[in-house]
């Protein structure tokens, strides 16, 4: 038997759906639930989970897809790195083709530039000891599931005294991101769906304050069909009880305290920051920078270079998008200028921006 | 051949190319004698209409389980004939090599090429060799063109399909690109997966010989995977296209892999798979004759989905737990995504 069907059972997920009905049976009005993670929504799209949910139920797209919230003027950074002879940048494969102000690491890639597609960040550190004569930069963008190995790979190189590897860091945190759009007056978020992964890291305590202060119901879900039919119940149940609480659904990954060893990787390495995300703006304290004892690592400092000025394209409305407050079809660029083949927003290009989503499954 | 790596000499049509063609290449693919080498084939006549296709290939790396690009690139061209329900009969070979490729690496392509011409019984009649410098290509690069003979009268093509027919598929889907990009990437998968790179023809003949027009469609699902090649159908013939994921065919170990990487397996190229479109009450035959030239260890042949009379070019998919969804084409390539 396959690995996932479990998770992917019919009657268990009618089952779902009839106690997800049965709970909204005398509730007035209409549940706008985020889903937070990239992964989310595209398991959502895959699945055909709306097709399967009351109407009163709306699911909107949070801001958890990492190269989504990424700003363009990272993505011209990258491309003004990648122009320096001698250097290969290495980055995760979604990145390569996120559209800067005027190019594009693809674009560079054909011009003549160096970008590897590495699937750990030790990958890259591997890279740079092979091509001793070159700087390897990794891009370390994505939440709190690929900081740890960021940090990782960085202790690594420092061990091994490796002195052309780097990091052009763009790592950003979730929690803060749910707090400012917690409180934001024109989005009415009933609840949560928290991501599964960061939440593993994080652990359910990091939702703790958002839960108190927002007064909004937080599950903490995994990835699979049933566990994200079984996080809408449990939001539902919350909802209708008037309850504000941060709940475990994917408990057979996620812990109250989180992944302790991580956090500490992530502590050592890097120290909070404010952040730029796409279409929100900056958020105090939502971003990660090298600490000053990994200087040497970093490619903001170590490697000087002329960034051009950040060009978004005009109509594109991938921070509403963003943001839950507009779905793809919205946008007047969805479909027609802005495809997968050619992206004109972020959320077009990653496999898990809503727009790609929507554009596939929708 | 006195040298172990190829020279931009060997391009040159003087010396070199001579003797890179007369004990490498001519007595490896066809074995002609040199005084009987021309500028043309001339083939003989035969009866009834003919095929005719050309692919490049460019795979990378030359080798991976299951396969290299000698076989790959005489079963792919195979296979194109074979999706018109033709009798595949000969090919030419169209050799780019790079400067310094191992002549060792050569050899053993060109001994796969052979081999797999000779098990699809198909003759290499022409065919060319360049050298070009180093950097200017990745190592190898093969061309085929075949030429194939319909011994029926039957129309099979992609605007074939009509509502009520069922689809097939002949196997399990995802394995050949997935064991390219593990073998490229060097990713260290606990369950190897091995290319599902083989000739169709055989298949083709028996479904053909024995349901003729109850089969409407043949296509083989290369790149862009089943989904693409679905979607291609439902627009060419207008019409929509559903399909169960239950019934989906995919070893655990591809699924695992796509899992991992971020990928669909509907979008994962093949090289031994058709889907075929075939007039209900033939279903089930063709699924037999599927059966029949299935390998044993592999996930079986499958009635995937079926042919709707409504309009307008469409995929859907009946999800696993019940929910509906698109499918539309593989836009830009798979990416592996960052979490």
């Amino acid at each position: 038997m396959s690995l996932f069907a479990p998770f992917r059972d019919p009657e268990l997920a009618h089952g779902q759906i009839v106690a997800i009905r049965r709970t909204l049976a005398n509730y007035p009005g209409t549940l706008t639930l985020m889903e937070v993670c990239g992964t989310h929504t595209m398991s959502i799209c895959q699945h055909g989970l709306r097709s399967l949910l009351p109407d009163q139920i709306q699911l909107i797209s949070g801001p958890g897809c990492p190269v989504c919230v990424t700003p363009v003027g990272y993505v011209d950074h990258a491309v003004a790195v990648v122009r320096r002879p001698g250097t290969i940048i290495a980055t995760f494969g979604d990145m390569v083709r996120v559209p800067g102000s005027t190019s594009s690491l693809q674009r560079e890639q054909a011009v003549g530039g160096t970008v590897k597609v590495v699937y750990s960040p030790l990958d890259a550190v591997a890279l740079a000891e092979k091509h001793p004569d070159q700087t390897v930069v990794f891009l370390g963008v994505g939440f709190e599931t690929t900081a740890p190995a960021t940090a990782g790979a960085l202790v690594t190189a420092r061990r091994k005294d490796l002195h052309n590897f780097m990091v052009l860091c763009a790592h950003k945190t979730i929690p803060m991101a749910m707090g400012v759009l917690a409180s934001d007056p024109e989005l009415q978020v009933d609840g949560y769906l928290c991501p599964a992964h960061v939440s593993a890291v994080i652990g359910a305590d990091a939702y703790q304050v958002l839960a108190e202060q927002c007064r909004v119901p937080c599950v903490i879900t995994g990835f699979e069909p049933l566990d994200i039919l079984q996080g809408v119940l449990m939001l539902a149940r919350q909802i209708v009880a008037g309850a504000a609480r941060v709940e475990i659904q994917y408990r057979r990954v996620v812990k109250p305290q989180g992944n302790r060893k991580a956090q500490a990787l992530i502590d050592e390495v890097f120290e909070a920051c404010a952040a730029d995300w796409r279409g929100i703006g900056t958020i105090p304290g939502s971003g990660l920078r090298l600490r000053e004892e990994f200087a040497a690592f970093d490619a903001a400092l170590q490697l000087p270079v002329t960034v051009e000025p950040p060009r978004e394209h005009v109509g594109c409305r991938c921070g509403d998008v963003l943001k839950g407050k507009a779905r793809p079809r919205d946008c007047p660029l969805f479909r027609s200028v802005c495809t997968p083949e050619e992206p004109v927003g972020a959320c077009m290009v990653s496999s898990e921006g809503t727009c790609a989503a929507e554009y596939r499954y929708g | 051949m006195d040298n172990d790596i190829i020279l931009l000499g060997h391009g040159s049509g003087g010396t070199l190319s001579h003797r890179l063609l007369d004990e490498l290449v001519v007595p490896l693919l066809c074995g002609v004698d040199p005084r009987d080498q021309d500028d043309s084939a001339v083939l003989a006549p035969v009866h009834g209409r003919l095929a005719f296709t050309t692919d490049s290939y460019v795979v990378d790396p030359l080798f991976f389980p299951g396969g290299d690009i000698g076989s790959l690139s005489v079963y792919g061209t195979v296979n194109d004939l074979a999706m018109a329900g033709a009798r595949p009969l000969c090919i030419s070979v169209g050799l780019i090599l790079e400067e310094g490729l191992a002549v060792v690496e050569l050899e053993k392509v060109l001994q796969s090429l052979r081999a797999a011409a000779d098990r699809c019984r198909v003759r290499i009649v022409t065919g060319d060799t360049k050298v070009v410098p180093r950097g200017k290509a990745d190592r190898l690069f093969i061309n085929t063109a075949g030429i194939g003979v319909l011994v029926h009268t039957l129309d099979i093509k992609g605007s074939g399909a009509r509502p009520g027919d069922r689809v097939l598929i002949n196997g399990p889907f995802g394995d050949h690109g997935m064991a390219v990009l593990a073998s490229r990437e060097g990713l260290a998968l606990t369950a190897p997966i091995v290319s599902d790179c083989a000739p169709l023809h055989e298949l083709v003949h028996d479904l053909v010989t024995e349901l003729g027009g109850a089969v409407h469609v043949l296509r083989d699902p290369t790149r862009g995977g089943v989904a693409t090649t679905l979607k291609e159908i439902a627009r060419q013939s207008d019409v929509a296209i559903a399909i169960d994921e239950t019934a989906l065919p995919v070893s655990p170990a591809v699924a695992g892999a796509c899992a991992i990487l971020g990928l669909d397996p509907l979008y994962v190229a093949n090289e031994g798979k058709l889907l075929a479109c075939v007039a209900p009450a033939a279903a089930a035959a063709a699924l037999a004759i599927m059966h029949r030239h299935a390998p044993a260890d592999t996930l079986g042949p499958a009635v995937i989905g079926e042919v709707l009379g409504e309009r307008g070019g469409k995929v859907r998919m009946r999800t696993a737990i019940g929910g509906m969804r698109a499918i539309e084409m593989l836009t830009g390539e798979q990416l592996p995504r960052i979490c």
